[in-house]
């Protein structure tokens, strides 16, 4: 559905020149759900504002939903729904009235039955709630506005940038269902951004991260966090007689020549593994200790988390760069 | 809609100058030679253009709320064209002023303005259209300072010396040379002249034809500019 190659913007400006995109390559699958993972000013926003037709590239090109991003914008804005990170409603507009007047601008058949189930899809239709204006709306309240502008035409492709940010848990989760359902039951491709890691990890099949205008990484959550971290094995031994540290270093001597073991430590009378592919790896480490008869009282294993990933690839933490930037 | 109330607000400062002064150069009517014995017919079309000049200049502040908001972004990612998306708002600022112009005119009447009927409708097209160029200006520049303490300063540098210029409270004939010759770039002015002829029910006269080759002229490039601006709009 989107395949881009060296998109990148330069914006020049009173205050010099902004490198936001330097050359971003990608690659979306029908019927996937694609997230973009990466700190405050990572060139998120300005990637989607390219792909939707919004930003001209300083270079690059890219086919949208099977159209040239630069010879067919029309046919680009055709076949797309855009979400922006801002909004994009007027104050004083109802609600019902915007959704009546995008529904128009789409040419969207019977555009009443649309909006009532889009307003109960993203529980919009509470008390009057279409009736006021977004001035009168609650902040989580106007972003499902803003979603459900998003998607009045039923678009093959939807570009959601960070829609569930002033969201609560519950909006959240129903926001995610929602675009897991459009997903499954409309085939729609949803390319969304997101600062969330459990958004990326548990609504995306497919993570892209960004950072500086790059992409720095890309697989699937599960992919990327075994690829690049590794899981985290902790051994807790039980010292029956022999002194723990003793019984550690016995352990680790056994698990030295196992080709899953990246890395082993002993940690206050533990054993911490770094492990490829724990899941498999499992049983063979622990049938290795048993034959060096060491003796477990408990055995735990960590995933890392997609900061993890992040923090291998580019030497910060998505949290520390994030709260930096904010 | 707040188009009510714009309405109202919108025609207050014409309606003013219609009340207080025009009365006052009715008094003075012999000097100016309007022609035909009635200062109204030379002096409502210029408080008409006035009003498109003004009324039209101003809706660039609308725009520039909705650059903010995001509705101009939302609005850019539909496949509607873009001369839509700028005849979308143009034709909706032009209505207004016209139903603007005709709450005015009527005024004008009861002072005493006379003037042949078709004379009026023509004047009052001059005055759509200029309106209608006026508005899509006004989004070129509100898009191009996209910050209303740009906006208003700029707005009020143009206007300003363009009414005068124009000849919009007494006609350009009665001024010096050099003036009348630096109003000549003002094509205002032509619309003006224009729509004076057409309240005389001057229709084959010069002014009318000059008026009628400007306004055209003035609509085409300003509604390309703006469309431009609309598919260009990019930061
Ligand atoms: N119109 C603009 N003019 C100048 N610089 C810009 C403009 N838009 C974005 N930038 C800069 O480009 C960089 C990338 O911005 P972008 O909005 O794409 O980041 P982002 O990844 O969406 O961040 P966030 O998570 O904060 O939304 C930033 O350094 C930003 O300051
Ligand atoms: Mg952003």
């Amino acid at each position: 559905m989107i395949e881009a190659r060296g998109l990148a913007r330069t914006f020049t400006g009173r205050r010099g020149t902004v490198e936001a995109v330097r050359g971003v390559d990608l690659s979306v699958a029908l019927g996937e759900i694609v997230g973009f993972l990466g700190p405050n000013g990572a060139g998120k926003s300005t990637t989607l504002r390219m792909l939707t037709t919004l930003l001209a590239p300083t270079a690059g090109s890219a086919t949208v939903a099977g159209r040239d991003l630069r010879t067919d914008p029309g046919g680009v804005r055709r076949r797309i729904g855009y979400v922006a990170q801002g909004g994009g409603t007027d104050p004083s507009v109802p609600a019902g009235e915007e959704l009546e007047l995008q529904a128009r601008l789409y040419g969207v058949a019977d555009p009443a039955a649309r909006i009532r189930e889009l307003a109960r899809r993203l529980e919009l239709d509470g008390e009057g709630l279409l009736a006021r204006p977004s001035a009168a709306m609650s902040g989580g309240q106007r972003r499902r506005l803003d979603v459900a502008l998003g998607l009045v035409h039923r678009p093959p492709l939807v570009f959601l940038d960070e829609p569930t940010t002033g969201l609560d848990p519950q909006s959240r989760g129903h926001l995610w269902e929602h675009i897991r359902r459009l997903r499954d039951r409309d085939g729609t491709t949803v390319f969304l951004t997101t600062h969330y890691l459990d958004e990326a990890d548990a609504l995306c099949d497919r993570v892209l991260i960004i950072d500086r205008g790059r992409i720095v990484a890309e697989g699937s959550p599960a992919e990327l966090k075994r690829r690049v971290a590794g899981d985290v094995v902790t051994v807790e031994l039980a010292g029956s007689g022999a002194p723990l540290e003793q019984v550690a270093l016995r352990a680790r001597t056994a698990l030295a020549g196992h080709s899953a073991v990246r890395e082993a430590t002993v940690l206050e009378g533990a054993l911490r593994l770094t492990v490829d592919d724990g899941d498999r790896s499992l049983m063979s480490l622990i049938r290795a200790l048993d034959e060096a008869g060491v003796e477990l009282a408990a055995l735990r294993m960590a995933r890392p988390t997609l900061d993890d990933v992040f923090l291998t690839v580019t030497g910060r933490s998505l949290r520390d760069s994030a709260s930096a930037a904010a | 809609m707040r188009s009510k109330v714009g309405v109202v607000f919108g025609l207050t400062q014409p309606l003013l100058y219609l009340v207080l002064f025009g009365p006052l150069l009715s008094r003075v009517g012999g000097v100016q030679g309007a022609g035909g014995g009635n200062t109204w017919r030379a002096f409502v079309p210029g408080i008409l253009v006035q009003l498109a000049l003004f009324g039209a200049g101003f809706v660039g502040f609308g725009l520039i709320a909705d650059l903010r908001s995001g509705v101009v972004e939302r609005l850019r990612v539909t496949p509607v064209s873009r001369l839509a998306l700028l005849l979308g708002r143009v034709l909706c600022d032009t209505l207004m002023l016209v139903v603007q112009a005709v709450l005015l005119l009527a005024a004008g009447v009861l002072l005493g303005l006379r003037a042949p009927l078709w004379g009026i409708v023509a004047g009052l097209v001059f005055v759509a259209l200029l309106a209608l160029s006026i508005a899509s200006l006004s989004y070129v520049l509100a898009m191009m300072t996209r910050v209303e303490d740009a906006f208003a300063p700029l707005l009020s540098t143009v206007t300003l010396p363009l009414m005068l210029l124009s000849g919009i409270i007494l006609p350009m004939s009665m001024a010096p040379g050099w003036l009348d010759a630096v109003s000549r770039f003002t094509p205002f002015r032509y619309v003006v002249d224009a729509a004076r002829a057409a309240f005389r029910g001057d229709f084959s006269s010069s002014a009318m034809l000059e008026g009628a080759a400007v306004t055209v002229v003035l609509v085409v490039a300003s509604v390309a500019l703006g469309t431009h601006r609309f598919r260009k709009e990019n930061t």
